[in-house]
């Protein structure tokens, strides 16, 4: 079938499979690799993307159920100039990230949050990330980074 | 990983999908958020041949207030739920346990009739609508049905749904009492409940005690013969057969619930 | 100023977060263009003969390409294996669930499981030897002709049965340190292509070297004929040590296909089949006398080695090498047996064999202090090997360089503010709260440098530009070895960090190195990038004479503005780029390689602070304060990072994680909803204080700050889930403290009353 989505602001069309899953549409088709798997039953949170400007884990969405939908994944955030934005900024500054693969789906959950809770304690962030693992960081800075955005946009 | 082959169909009303399902018989289902289905289609635990997508009708995504309850449509998400003004006022319960449901990326697909259609007793929200004396509203090629929570879940996975039936509105009478809590004990924030506990006034839903969920009707007669909360909760495990699994033992879990409704009875009756 | 010291943001992050790093997933190559896809086939069985592999039906699906089985390796992989060696693909037995039977490749990724799963294999049960006791009863063996499932035994022959005579107390119990998962969030990946009969591997790995000459060695080919590369590399806490099977039956079947091949694993794949950690059980003897004198102790360990030997031999050694942690104690005895069982094989895993040492002796030291009713944080101070007593060599033969252990101790007391952690305690105990406050402390040292004589390779050029090319041997996957290496060049040749370029992880363009493990990267692979910075320094030094027409002793670096000048005459300098210029290409440049005779010990101390909820057993960790010193600090932020990521391994260690198996072998924490990997939410903010005790052990005076978070984390959290529950009579919890653990140890502590 065909599914159209408007990725990081461009609209994209493809042939895919009715069972190809979102995150293998971006990956393979949009040609967006950031967005990583990390394991297979959503758990991780490694795939997460914005979809309809909220967080979702694509890889439990299938790139049919977001036809017509507008997307955003990491590589959708920087400014044209390549400028990083606040929270990918406050990721760096906060040495929020070591490996790097949770974080495109780490990024995209905070961001998602600071939408819905501009300035969330740090309960209320370790919560809001639960579905987003990391075995490097041990979390610590990941959360210094998103209360810095959050005090950065205040 | 990768779910098996299916046909892909999107319905844009309740009448289409219905028609569509009729359609395709047994080998179709429903996909709303598809957090409960697309997991064990990706572990080849499920497998139809045709997902018949609900995920956009948009008219059966609502909570409204009614002369005597608060309506809910099929398709509300729990983002939707525990963010609802409305829900705050006259139903805490369902929005304080809606919020609770897995984490946010979860919260903005999966929908309150998808986790009732699922029938999973450890899921948390069939147990709270059963604590809340839901009405749940069914439509299907015969027509529209009303069936009461405690008649909708039959066993493990298995409701009173038809497979060519789509459920479309949960009814809620607005609560007698405003004494509400929720208790859940769980290893980790994501993981499933061990064990949880709703309580709206006298009523008492379990969450992972049976293979369905379950009220804790000796917990209720108790109370009602009145009884003290101690004394209540300790019948708690009564009448329910709570699995053993890796994460729990059935004994453990009989404790547990104990304390929990314990708990939430103590809770409730602070508010 | 030195930039050594201060803290410096990653130089690798903006490419991360804004375009994502490139995993052997991600690789877009044309060498991989229309490459295959490979899924392999699996065993569910844990212990079983192979009878019959049917590969028709998968055959005749669409898009298949190959289904390769062992039938297809015989004599055509041409390499050497020993006898019990893992095999590419099982042939008549399959020894662990997960192990590869067959290898199926497909034009397109989604095609590979709807083929997999249409190869059909027929197994004969044979009885699954589970937990290290079945496999020491050798009623069935994993390979008979071996005669034993024993397959190593190392330290004390014997037992001294006076060792403890002179002991007033004595206290015997035996632990276990559990099973787990590395679970890199990046699991195994690899990717093969041949080309004029060369083949190129990327691969998902810590140690490229080392991967080239094992793949040479079981293909049968000339070292010359591989290059491996491994692209960015998403977490490998010692799993990614190498290579695995799978990715050289990958290179094989890339050959045999005449088609490049490209694998990445499914998480289930991987938490059943990538190397597991820990798995140790130990029988513990402490004794001593009741002024808190440790006089003699015992540890005897018994190593699951899973169903193959990956390093199932080897942690064992490393355990009783650190047996004694950071006590002076006058009596121990270790011995070690390593067995197999049908079993994920057991491989290295953040800390390798010496968490559970420390784990093992911090145990005993609570032990031995219930047992005496003394503070335990008082009979460590009694026993703590003292610091005039540097370098120090502990009865099982490690010689611990510099240490400060009870300044460690009492730095991170005071820091958590202990006295008034124990106050809370008792007012809670007093109170009979619901939730009752835990208190654990671990004093530990452990020993890095990962085989520090094998050494770490260096090679800088400074380009006609200006700019500087590093090519380190080290193999980060998330250390951010760029910006620290960058930092080191920046120091010593002036010239700044956004003109540095750190490369790393390719067989053709660094012929030799060793990689990432054992925390040894920045004493050896940063000592070899300043050894080079330096030689290039003086390389320098006799170009800006010759261009200067000076004497080489005249000449003066100026590091802040990276110029050469000569010394008392003002104004004129040369620039790097103009030297590079002089040298020629590739001119100004230095190749080294660091080794070290000496590994060396980074020590320190944690305070873990639990709440407990008593009537579920559901312990928090709501505190977690440390002291980890590994000498001078090079870059806080990196530092930082590696001990709160080591730390959150150790406490899931603690409270949470077990792979754990039914008694047929099948596996039950195989996917990340049963595997109980922690998430934010679990975890508090972690307190963490500096300190610095140089080693003399390389240039840098540096030791490796990796795994000793880990390491301090397990037996501290543990501790205070015990402690936390002491007051009703409680012992001893076995890891993980879940909620039913600790529940149960609470009910039989209540009944033995």
């Amino acid at each position: 079938m065909n599914v159209t989505i408007t990725v990081n602001g461009e609209k994209t069309s493809h042939e895919v499979e009715d069972r190809t899953l979102l995150v293998h549409y971006l990956r393979d088709a949009a040609g967006l690799t950031a967005t990583n798997i990390g394991c297979d039953t959503s758990t991780c949170g490694s795939c997460t993307v914005l979809l309809g400007g909220e967080s979702v884990k694509s890889c439990t969405v299938l790139a049919a159920q977001a036809d017509g939908e507008e997307v955003r994944t990491v590589e959708g955030l920087a400014g044209d100039d390549g400028e990083m934005d606040a929270v990918q900024k406050a990721f760096q500054q906060n040495h929020a990230l070591q490996c790097g693969f949770c974080t495109p789906g780490m990024v995209m959950a905070a961001t998602s949050l600071l939408k819905e809770n501009p300035d969330p304690t740090e309960d209320e962030v370790r919560w809001a990330l639960k579905g987003n693992l990391c075995r490097c960081t041990g979390y610590h800075n990941i959360v210094q980074a998103v209360l810095a955005a959050a005090e950065g946009t205040r | 990983m990768i779910p098996p082959k299916f046909v892909y169909r999107r319905a844009g009303s309740a009448e289409e999908a219905l028609s569509l399902v009729a359609e395709y018989g047994e080998e179709a289902k429903f996909i709303a958020g598809g957090h409960s289905l697309l997991p064990l289609m990706k572990l080849r635990l499920s497998q139809p041949e045709v997902l018949v997508d609900i995920g956009r009708i948009g008219e059966l995504s609502y909570v409204r207030a009614e002369a005597d309850h608060i309506a809910i449509g099929a398709l509300t998400r729990y983002h939707d739920l525990e963010t609802s003004g409305l829900l705050a006022e006259e139903l805490p319960l369902l929005a304080h346990a809606s919020g609770h449901v897995g984490d946010p990326q979860v919260r903005h697909r999966g929908t309150i009739g998808g986790s009732i259609a699922h029938g999973d007793s450890a899921s948390d929200v069939p147990a709270v609508v059963l604590a809340l004396d839901a009405t749940l509203v069914v439509s299907g090629p015969s027509g529209v049905r009303e069936i009461p929570a405690g008649e909708f879940f039959r066993g493990p996975f298995e409701t009173a749904l038809e497979p060519d039936e789509l459920l479309t509105e949960i009814r809620l009478p607005r609560p007698a009492s405003p004494a509400w809590a929720f208790q859940k004990l769980t290893h980790r924030a994501i993981d499933w409940a061990i064990v949880g506990v709703a309580v709206q006034g006298r009523a008492v839903g379990l969450v992972n005690m049976g293979s369905t969920p379950l009220r804790a009707t000796a917990v209720e007669r108790a109370l009602a013969d009145g009884a003290s909360i101690a004394d209540a909760a300790a019948l708690a495990a009564e009448g329910t057969s709570p699995f053993a699994d890796a994460n729990a033992s059935s004994e453990y879990r009989s404790h547990v619930v104990r304390v929990l409704v314990r708990r939430a009875l103590e809770e409730a009756g602070a508010r | 100023m030195s930039i050594l010291g201060t803290r410096v943001v990653r130089t690798e992050d903006p490419r991360l977060l804004t375009h994502g790093a490139t995993y052997v997933e991600d690789l877009r190559l044309p060498e991989l263009r229309g490459a295959a896809y490979a899924t392999f086939v699996r065993s569910p069985m844990a212990h079983a003969r192979i009878t019959e592999i049917d590969v028709s039906a998968a055959l005749a699906e669409p898009g298949v390409v190959a289904v390769l089985t062992a039938k297809d390796l015989e004599g055509a992989a041409g390499g050497t294996a020993a006898a019990n060696a893992e095999p590419l693909l099982a042939a008549d037995v399959v020894r662990f669930a997960g192990e590869p039977v067959a290898l199926v490749l497909t034009d397109e990724h989604y095609q590979g499981e709807d083929a997999a799963e249409l190869v059909s294999v027929d197994y004969d049960p044979l009885d699954a030897v589970i937990g290290v006791q079945a496999g020491l009863r050798d009623e069935t063996l994993l390979f008979p002709d071996a005669g034993t499932n024993v397959v190593s035994t190392g330290g004390a022959e014997e037992f001294d049965d006076k060792a403890f005579a002179d002991c007033e107390v004595v206290v015997q119990r035996t632990i276990v340190n559990q099973r787990v998962a590395a679970a890199p969030l990046e699991g195994r990946a690899a990717a093969a292509g041949w080309a004029d009969d060369r083949l190129t591997l990327w691969a998902s790995t810590q140690n490229v070297h080392a991967v080239k000459a094992a793949v040479a060695g079981r293909l049968g080919l000339d070292a010359d004929a591989i290059r491996v590369v491994a692209p960015d590399v998403g977490g490998g806490f010692g799993a990614k040590i190498g290579i695995d099977r799978e990715a050289i039956a990958v290179a094989w079947a890339a050959r045999r296909t005449g088609r490049a091949v490209r694998w990445v694993e499914t998480r289930n794949e991987n938490l059943m089949a990538m190397s597991h950690g820990r798995a140790q059980r130990h029988t513990l003897t402490i004794g001593g006398s009741r002024d808190g004198r440790v006089g003699a102790y015992r540890l005897e360990i018994v190593q699951d080695c899973g169903a193959y030997i990956r390093m199932g031999t080897l942690m064992p050694t490393l355990t009783t090498l650190m047996a004694s942690g950071v006590y002076d104690l006058p009596k121990v005895e270790v011995a070690h047996r390593t067995v197999l069982t049908n079993t994920t094989p057991i491989g290295a895993y953040r800390g390798a064999g010496r968490p559970e040492a420390t784990a093992a002796i911090e145990r005993a030291m609570d032990l031995f202090a219930a047992e005496i009713g003394m503070d335990p944080v008082e009979v460590r101070r009694r026993n703590l090997v003292a610091p005039d007593k540097f370098p120090f060599t502990t009865p099982t033969g490690a010689t611990y360089d510099t240490g400060e252990y009870e300044k460690a101790l009492d730095t991170v007391l005071e820091a958590a503010g202990y006295q008034e952690l124990r106050a809370e305690q008792q007012r809670r105990r007093e109170r009979g709260d619901p939730l009752q406050l835990g208190v654990g402390v671990s004093t530990y040292v452990e020993i890095t440098g990962g085989n520090p004589e094998w050494g770490e390779t260096a090679s800088l050029e400074v380009h006609t530009d200006g700019a500087v090319t590093v090519w380190t041997g080290s193999s980060p996957h998330g250390q951010g070895h760029a910006t620290a290496w960058a930092m080191l060049v920046q120091d010593e040749l002036g010239i700044p960090m956004d003109k540095i370029t750190v490369r790393h992880g390719d067989t053709d363009v660094l012929k030799e190195g060793t990689g990432t493990f054992g925390s040894r990267s920045l004493q050896l692979g940063g000592s070899a990038v300043h050894n080079a910075a330096v030689e290039v320094k003086e390389v320098a030094r006799e170009l800006a004479a010759e261009e200067m027409e000076a004497d080489p002793a005249d000449l003066v670096l100026d590091v802040d503005s990276g110029t050469w000048t000569v010394r008392g005459v003002p104004g004129q300098g040369v620039s790097w780029a103009r030297l590079a210029e002089r040298a020629g290409e590739g001119g100004l440049s230095a190749n080294t390689k660091f080794a070290s005779a000496q590994a060396t010990f980074p020590f320190g101390a944690h305070v873990a602070v639990v709440e407990l909820d008593v009537e579920t057993g559901r312990a928090r960790l709501v505190r977690h304060v440390t002291v980890d010193d590994a000498g001078p600090v090079l870059n806080p932020i990196l530092a930082e990072g590696q001990r709160h990521g080591g730390i959150a391994q150790g406490a899931a260690q603690a409270l949470f994680e077990e792979m754990a198996y039914d008694e047929y072998g099948n596996p039950i924490t195989a996917t990340l909803m049963d595997y109980s990997f922690i998430s934010a939410a679990e975890l508090p903010s972690f307190e963490l204080v500096a300190m610095e005790t140089p080693t003399t052990a390389n240039p840098l005076g540096v030791k490796g700050i990796g795994e000793a978070g880990t390491i301090g984390a397990t037996p501290a959290v543990q501790s205070a889930v015990v402690d936390a529950v002491a007051h009703l009579g409680v012992r001893h919890i076995d890891m993980p403290a879940t909620p039913e653990h600790v529940w149960t140890a609470i009910n039989e502590a209540r009944t033995a009353q």
